[in-house]
């Protein structure tokens, strides 16, 4: 068993971070000072004992603001991660195991949709589609979920071919428990430490689609937005675009250290395996 | 013996051709035949029908699908992309000096981050696990979670504004002189360096160091070669593939964050033409440029594969 | 490049090796890294000339004490103690550059994968004469005609041009030769030989130890042998040193060792061979019947295997017999269902088996297990021995909890392995227990046949041996039968009632297994019992004169 003290430095700060900001995230209204759209002072005020961080483009407090962006951030990344895992990984796996015609049909369109890099996918289709969350969902998930599925449907392979899962058919057991008694639990984490990686992309990419303008629209503001907002301001040296630019970098590497964490354990217990 | 090499290759671009034109297909369904009708989406819910049934009629989409896609591929083959919705002006006219101009970009950022990236790497593989090492590898990771703007912003804010080196926007005009365009293209093109780097390093250590710990290279060092001579005669040829994947991956990488360094730096290429035109919701010109950035993409994986296929030994001489 | 400075000698014995100690530093998972012994306190001596034979299991320390004659530390290993004197001076001394003036050129080395040892991107003669380049001993045009004289002298074909060929237009049993050539070419005094026959099909071998033999004969170079083969050592060495556990066990003569082994262990390897296994009459009704099989891969167009036909008796084991690529796996998947054949029938006690395995029935399958070579990667790394054991009995027989748990116990008894192995992971089994373990797993669903597919050819010859008294007395408790499938011959003679030589697909020889080892023989079976090595000096000579058919791996 892993106990706390195991954890290796990085990681453990990696996870206390990610930790600190899911936690802004789900009480973003009771902990900002206050409410998101509120004009509260001048445009760009300094960092002061009112607006600890200042104050943005229209005056609205920045601090109040990255709280609730990190809220619509981390959900929205959340919610696309989720679809991508879930289409991914079912798609994979049943690809792998079923095989036939499904798989090459399946992993041909994977191919397709790969070979056009994710953002200028992304936004073709959003020059036709109206930018809501739920599109964003949909287009991110979708198109991230394509990476989910050559992972999944590549470990799987390695898996399914191996005598242990062979010896399970020959006993006659049934596709469910190949698929999760047999395959799942050897597949596990690899996918486990994917799924982070996965999530620091979606953050990455809705965070790049905000602000190109074309993801988060006002009112609602995420921290890629915020970025947007702001940037007029660098030129005068006001860093406010700089914070919630801040925040995205270290969320992302807060949960890459986490990862890479994962990765490394399951590694070496790879290696005491064999 | 070259014909089954030639064979392969022929192979390989044809598969590119058609996956060139899948994607084409691919573009024009998602621009197309997405829910909704895409002129009441350019013009808004305040459109009046005429408006509405002018656009219809300009954009052909009163004509079946298929004819349209035909329509539009004919013209693309033939290198006309159409009219600028908005602007109304020809697309291929205006889109070219862009596409140079982020070639330019892109060129540049490839000459400085390929080479060192390669030396990184072979200094990462040749002190692997020390301080070297480390270092790369977490400076690495800390790259690959960084935002393009963030970087971009910090230098514009430090470098630019502050310390007023370089200009803060990358105008760049035709005429400009050289060395003044480079001048201009240097946080930019740092920026992508930055994006880029990390990857290609990483990929570099780990392919160098899947052939260094190939049972040839211990044949090599029993047979007194010195480490020098194992890495020029032994590793290097094994090794020209998976390099030459690695960059191709990443110069398709780095074709694809132009589009948000771009934005950043106002400089007049091909992404932010994209984005502008996203945002106005001028179909056509979304789709040409799509279809650019992905035969880009496309070529730069078909030559990463050429190589392999050149580079391959078993290929090249065949039972 | 050059350095044609003079090569050191020494009038004293070529290579002496003192209180050698090797040591590496583990990282278990788990558990902080620490240093392990490879090799203890070991000396040896070799005068020019001769060969000495290093045998043991693995984990010997044999490879890494070969190594160590060239200074060289496989995989982070580091030689902490002793000295090595090769030329009457110790190498451990003379720093990297020392080393690299004396590999390639007094000390060669000859790996077990010629095949992964040639570098794929170069032609076989630029491979092959670079060492002598390297150091100076010969020019080019020298080095290469040294090399087709090699050649043909290892009996390559075509000895002028198999240079121009690259490594993977080469048989392996080929390659293995041209490594032994790219030993020889710069013409040292001593070689490494890192168990150069293991890889090879056993008729294949044959060919690559005589053309060894003569080439270590003719050039009169020293050599070191490093194998777990005691008969393929006896062939070739004048003297043999058995390790284990990185210490040195006996140390003579191979007429000595082999004949009059002094230690218990070194008799335990000589007898390795030898169980007594009395063969059971044909009585009864055959309990599997292959009738005329003929399967091929993907519906393609060559048939691995050709019109089949085979029976076993209930208790009684059936042995199919061949090399790589003869069609004994394939054989076990059709029986299995795993790949339906295309022509032919399967009969299993009175009822035709479907084809397909989705078809059968459980109590088909519940009756026919199967037992593979690799037992590491045969069970879920994820599932501990009492899921691996007592799912077939949740699954055949509905038994759960303390009840299972129970028949579990029992069934890891009768293994002789007992029931505190219950909780434990594959990964900290050692590998005979993992063998035993999907022993018990097989049992647990009371089959009548039992498949063994090269179940140990993976293991140590001693551990082999257990496994294989464990299955001959299961068969006696349970009345099972074993379909027994095995490169081996000696393993063979061990533990079969009937035998099925099978070569390219075909059975060429069956029946009673001492029908099948008498004489007359048809050739392949001939060249295939010739192959076998045993423990005897000048077997080789004996059998490569007795020969009537030449190996398919040339």
């Amino acid at each position: 068993m892993v106990t706390l003290t195991r954890i290796p430095f990085a990681a453990a700060l990696g996870l206390v971070f990610t930790l600190l900001f899911v936690f802004v995230a789900i009480f973003a209204p009771l902990i900002a000072p206050y409410p998101l759209s509120e004009i509260v002072g001048d445009v760009w005020e300094p960092m002061s004992s009112t607006h600890l961080l200042g104050t943005d483009n229209l005056g609205r407090d920045l601090l109040s603001r990255m709280i609730f962006g990190a809220r619509t951030t981390i959900f929205i990344a959340v919610m696309a991660t989720a679809v991508s895992f879930i289409t991914g990984s079912v798609l994979g796996f049943t690809a792998a195991v079923v095989g036939g015609w499904f798989d090459t049909i399946m992993s041909r369109f994977v191919d397709l949709l790969m070979s056009i890099p994710t953002l200028i996918f992304g936004l073709v289709v959003l020059s036709v589609l109206p930018s809501t969350i739920l599109t964003l969902v949909l287009v991110m998930g979708i198109l991230d979920s394509t990476r989910v599925y050559r992972l999944s449907r590549a470990v799987a392979v390695d898996i399914n071919v191996m005598d242990f899962v062979e010896a399970a058919k020959l006993r006659g057991e049934r596709m469910g428990w190949i698929i999760f008694r047999e395959i799942l639990p050897n597949a596990l984490s690899p996918l486990v430490s994917e799924l982070g990686l996965r999530f620091i992309y979606a953050v990455l990419f809705l965070s790049a689609l905000s602000f190109l303008g074309l993801g988060v629209q006002p009112p609602e503001a995420d921290w890629g937005g915020m970025v947007k907002e702001n940037k007029e301001g660098i030129v005068f040296g006001i860093p406010a675009a700089l914070i919630p630019a801040a925040a995205i970098a270290v969320l992302a590497i807060s949960v890459n250290l986490v990862a890479d964490w994962v990765l490394n354990r399951t590694t070496s217990l790879k290696g005491g395996r064999g | 013996m070259g014909s089954s090499i030639a064979s392969l290759i022929a192979q390989r671009i044809a598969l590119g051709v058609l996956l060139l034109l899948a994607v084409s297909v691919l573009i024009f369904v998602g621009t197309q035949i997405l829910p909704g009708d895409v002129a009441q989406s350019i013009l808004g819910n305040q459109a009046t029908p005429q408006a509405l049934a002018n656009l219809r009629e300009e954009l052909g989409l009163n004509d079946p699908a298929i004819v349209r896609y035909f329509a539009w591929l004919g013209g693309v083959v033939t290198g006309d992309l159409g009219t600028a919705l908005t602007t109304r002006q020809d697309i291929a006219t205006t889109l070219m000096p862009r596409l140079w101009n982020t070639l330019f970009l892109a060129f540049w950022a490839a000459v400085v981050s390929v080479p060192l990236a390669i030396i990184l790497g072979l200094l990462a593989v040749r002190y692997r696990n020390g301080p070297i090492d480390k270092a790369i590898s977490g400076f690495a990771l800390a790259s690959t979670s960084l935002p393009e703007f963030f970087v971009g912003y910090l230098l514009i804010f430090f470098v630019a504004v502050k310390l007023q080196w370089f200009p803060s926007i990358s105008t760049v005009y035709d005429g400009m002189p050289l060395l003044t365009k480079l001048q201009a293209i240097v946080l930019p093109a740092t920026v992508l360096v930055l994006v880029v780097l990390a990857h290609m390093m990483r990929m570099t250590r780990a392919a160098i160091l899947n052939v260094m710990q190939s049972a040839y290279i211990e044949t090599a060092e029993l047979k007194g070669l010195s480490a020098f001579d194992i890495i020029r005669k032994h590793a290097f040829p094994n090794a020209i593939a998976p390099i030459v994947n690695v960059v191709m991956l990443n110069l398709a990488f780095l074709v694809v964050g132009v589009v948000v360094v771009e934005v950043i730096f106002v400089y007049p290429g091909l992404g932010q033409y994209l984005v502008d035109h996203v945002a106005k919701r001028d179909v056509p010109v979304v789709q040409a440029v799509g279809l650019i950035f992905a035969a880009v993409y496309i070529s730069l994986n078909i030559i990463a594969d050429i190589t392999a296929i050149l580079a391959n030994p078993r290929l090249r001489h065949p039972k | 490049m050059a350095r044609t400075q003079a090569k050191p000698t020494t009038d004293g014995p070529l290579l002496q090796i003192r209180n050698l100690r090797i040591e590496a530093t583990v990282y278990p998972p788990g558990e902080a890294p620490h240093d392990i012994t490879i090799v203890d306190d070991v000396s040896l001596k070799l005068e020019k000339g001769k060969v000495l034979g290093l045998i043991g299991e693995s984990g010997a320390g044999k490879s890494t004490i070969g190594l160590s004659a060239m200074g060289y530390g496989r995989g982070g290993v580091r030689i902490t103690g002793g000295e090595v004197i090769l030329n009457g001076r110790d190498i451990l001394k003379g720093g990297l550059g020392g080393l690299r003036r004396l590999r390639g050129r007094e000390v060669c080395y000859v790996a077990q994968s010629a095949a992964a040892a040639f570098n794929p991107a170069h032609k076989l003669m630029d491979q092959v004469v670079e060492a002598a380049l390297l150091h100076g001993t010969a020019s080019r045009a020298e080095a290469e005609k040294r090399a087709i004289n090699l050649f043909r002298k290892l009996s390559l074909p075509n000895p002028e041009t198999i240079g121009e060929r690259y490594p993977h237009q080469v048989s392996g049993g080929q390659l293995q030769r041209v490594m032994t050539a790219m030993a020889l070419c710069p013409e040292p005094d001593l070689i490494v030989f890192d168990e150069p026959t293991t890889a090879l099909d056993v008729t294949t071998q044959i060919d690559v130890l005589a053309a060894i033999k003569d080439a270590i004969q003719d050039t009169g170079v020293a050599a070191l042998y490093i194998t777990h083969d005691l008969a393929v050592v006896a062939q070739v060495s004048d003297e043999i040193m058995v390790l284990r556990n990185g210490k040195l066990v006996e140390w003579g003569d191979t007429q000595q060792i082999i004949t009059e082994p002094r230690r218990e262990y070194t008799n335990q390897l000589v007898s390795v061979h030898q169980i007594a296994h009395q063969e059971k009459e044909a009585v009864g009704a055959p309990l599997l019947k292959v009738e005329n099989v003929t399967a091929a891969y993907g519906g393609g167009m060559v048939d691995v295997l050709k019109n089949v036909s085979v029976e076993i008796r209930p208790g009684q084991t059936l042995a199919v017999v061949g090399e790589s690529g003869s069609g004994k796996s394939t054989l076990a998947r059709a029986i299995t269902g795993l790949l339906p054949p295309r022509q032919g029938s399967i009969t299993f006690d009175d009822r035709e088996l479907p084809a397909r395995l989705a078809s059968r029935t459980r109590d088909d399958l519940r009756e026919l297990q199967m037992i593979y070579q690799m037992a590491d990667v045969a069970m879920n790394p994820r599932q501990t021995v009492g899921t691996i054991i007592g799912r077939p009995l949740e699954f055949y027989f509905g038994m759960r909890g303390a009840e299972r748990d129970k028949r579990v116990g029992e069934l890891l008894e009768e293994i002789e392995m007992g029931s505190g192995f219950l909780d434990r992971y594959p990964a900290e089994l050692s590998g005979g227990q993992k063998q035993r373990v999907c022993i018990a797993r097989a049992l647990a669903a009371k089959p009548k046949l039992i498949i063994c597919d090269e179940v140990t050819s993976a293991l140590d010859p001693l551990v082999a041996n257990g496994i294989l008294k464990l299955l001959l007395n299961l068969q006696e408790i349970e009345h099972v039968a074993y379909l027994f499938i095995t490169h081996d011959l000696a393993t063979v003679k061990s533990i079969a009632d009937s035998i099925a030589v099978m070569y390219r697909g075909e059975v060429v020889r069956y029946g009673p297994k001492s029908e099948v080892l008498a004489p007359p023989f048809d050739d392949y079976t001939d060249l295939l019992l010739s192959s076998v090595p045993e423990m005897e000096v000048g077997w080789l000579e004996k059998a490569i004169a007795g020969r009537k058919m030449e190996s398919a791996g040339n």
